[in-house]
């Protein structure tokens, strides 16, 4: 039984209804087949309505979907074998970032993403996917080691933020968040970054500097979540779909801004609505960007993504006249 | 019958011509409640002469106590904010950029200069709070980013003063991305082994912590500055409790670690040039 978010009830319904059709015939033994094909047919139209306008809300709500999948999700529909590992050397290991080297198709990746949990106990064991400074830092030992054997690097991103709680605070989360990107613009070896489900600010961009940005059709990437933007603009949480309309947070906005560098397709009404394919495309993805990157030499490539990085932003500048 | 009657009710000098004792001759600690001279105060680099409170000042007066003389030269001046994404809250965006402009003066919130502080060429990027919070826009990455540039084209330390709330909600994905591109530059001047001072002054918290304001080689602070990622009030909504006094004070940062000493800011100067003549080349 999948779920259903709100704007998607009318195609619930129709579900419901061709379920209920079939049943009914194969109990009575009558033949409803163009009632059916009917039916169906009107379901394949509204599904192609309802997901080819979504509104950026909308949008927000199928990254956050219940069904979706997550990280290890990815990583284990994709690699041939995978080696978690786990620790940050320092304090602990943080459940909500996950790593790990993985092989897909004889090539050696190293997977580091945010990881959320399905039901109660495992969100509270993942931190609902809010990493704390030893996450930062346990991605960043996986980078440099990813460096040290010359595997590239594919992170997942999907996270409503870096946690902010006390210890975290205490143990530096702006500090290790910081040395991330600054490390990560070091790294000489290829680096993909694919945002999954959410992207939520420097939580996200803590392992989001890559030779290649790419966002997943149904995703939000921005400086906030919507939620947390309306109530301080708006000081109260009902303009969420103002603020995500304001924001411009969705994977179309986010690259005619120019600030990734690609859109992975879903399949029509979601990533789980058919994971396997879903994974496929991913996979075939991942394979052939790390074959483009490396057409380039390890000094090219770190240094081609610290200038696209630079480039990013608007701003106008005055010209001074000269007198002539 | 009086001697003099007004012809009419009411006042009606107008306000420019209105004799007043001159604004600002004094100063009152907001803390401390001191009632002090603002020369007095002005001299003391705008820290209370009795309970030391460091007031919350901009990039004039931080330019005026840094360099010699108040002899700099400032660059980058003519950058102001755009709108990519016509972002409209409860106002429209380019109505706030010019409102704060009129009101600060400032074009943006952060300015950059170079100059010569104690005898040694050093480059300055200072943040404003008045501008919208300090917030990091584009124009504050590209300004950071190109002050940056100037240290490793000169060769020139950098010294990064950081007074703001974070990343500018109205550029959206595009102010995140100003994280990335100061942290990118910093990459290339850690490259290059040019100093990198990184000051936090109150309040130094979200997108620029978690970016160029914990880069510097020195991470320092004044006294009592609130330093942190998350903001006090997301903190104590998360965990459900009250914070203990001092969370995220520049000693509580200082004592878990994160900087590498507090400066009184009446011992700036002092301090940056024993420090940048003690790892000259």
């Amino acid at each position: 039984m999948s779920t259903y978010l709100d704007f998607e009830k009318p195609i619930a319904e129709l579900e419901t209804k061709l379920a209920d059709m079939k049943q009914l015939a194969e109990e009575n033994n009558v033949n409803v087949d163009v009632a059916v094909k009917t039916l169906e047919d009107k379901i394949k139209k509204l599904k192609k309505d309802t997901y080819g306008n979504l509104t950026r809300w909308q949008r927000v709500q199928l990254s956050r979907h219940a069904d979706r999948p997550y990280t290890l999700d990815y990583i284990f529909a994709i690699s041939d074998k995978f080696i978690e590992l786990f620790g940050d050397r320092m304090v602990k290991d943080d459940k909500a970032m996950v790593g790990g080297f993985g092989e897909i198709e004889g090539e050696t990746v190293m997977f580091i993403g945010q990881q959320k949990g399905r039901n109660t106990k495992q969100r509270q064991m993942r931190n609902f996917g809010m990493a704390n400074p030893e996450g930062y830092r346990k991605a960043l030992r996986l980078m440099k080691m990813a460096e040290k054997f010359n595997k590239p690097i594919v992170t997942f991103i999907d996270t409503p933020g870096a946690f902010p709680g006390m210890e975290a605070e205490e143990r530096g989360q702006g500090e290790a968040i910081a040395r991330n990107l600054k490390e990560m613009f070091m790294l000489k070896v290829p680096v993909i970054c694919i945002i999954i489900g959410e992207g939520a600010s420097g939580g996200a961009l803590g392992i989001g500097i890559g030779d290649k940005v790419l966002m997943l059709e149904n995703t939000w990437y921005s400086v906030i979540s919507p939620e947390s933007c309306s109530s301080i603009l708006w000081r109260s949480w009902d303009y969420k779909e103002q603020a995500a309309e304001a924001l411009k947070l969705t994977a179309n906005d986010m690259l005619s801004a120019g600030l990734i560098d690609g859109i992975i397709k879903e399949p029509l009404g979601g990533a789980h609505t058919d994971p396997e394919l879903m994974s496929k495309t991913i996979k075939k993805t991942i394979l052939d960007t790390i074959k483009d990157l490396r057409l380039m030499n390890n000094d090219e490539r770190y240094l081609s993504r610290i200038d696209k990085f630079s480039k990013m932003g608007v701003y106008k500048e005055l010209q001074v006249k000269v007198k002539a | 019958m009086s001697w003099f009657t007004r012809k009419e009710k009411g006042i009606h000098t107008p306000t420019e011509l209105k004799k007043e004792t001159p604004d600002g001759l004094w100063y009152q600690c907001p803390q401390c409640k001191k009632i002090m001279h603002s020369r007095e105060h002005k001299k003391n680099s705008f820290t209370c002469v009795n309970c030391n409170y460091h007031e919350r000042i901009g990039s004039a007066e931080y330019f005026e106590i840094l360099f010699d003389n108040n002899t700099f030269t400032e660059f980058d001046t003519n950058l102001s904010s755009g709108d990519p994404l016509e972002f409209v809250d409860t106002k429209a965006y380019p109505d706030r950029i010019v409102a704060s402009q009129k009101k600060t003066g400032l074009k943006d919130a952060v300015r950059n200069a170079y100059g010569k502080c104690e005898g040694i060429d050093i480059v300055v990027s200072c943040m404003d709070f008045t501008f919208i919070g300090g917030s990091m826009g584009s124009v504050v990455g590209e300004k950071i980013a190109r002050a940056i540039d100037k240290s490793l084209e000169t060769g020139f330390p950098l010294l990064v003063i950081s007074r703001s709330g974070g990343a500018r909600m109205m550029e959206a994905g595009y102010s995140l991305m100003q994280m990335a591109k100061t942290s990118a530059r910093l990459a290339l001047l850690s490259e290059k082994k040019v100093p990198y001072i990184s000051l936090m002054t109150d309040p130094t918290t979200g997108g620029v912590t978690a970016s160029f304001a914990m880069l510097g080689d020195f991470n320092i602070a004044e006294p009592a500055s609130l330093i942190g990622f998350a903001g006090p009030r997301v903190i104590r909504e998360t965990i459900g409790k009250d914070l203990p006094e001092g969370f995220q004070s520049a000693e509580f940062v200082l004592e878990h670690g994160f900087l590498d000493f507090i400066v009184d800011r009446k011992e700036l100067k002092n301090q940056l040039k024993d420090l940048l003549s003690m790892i000259s080349q």
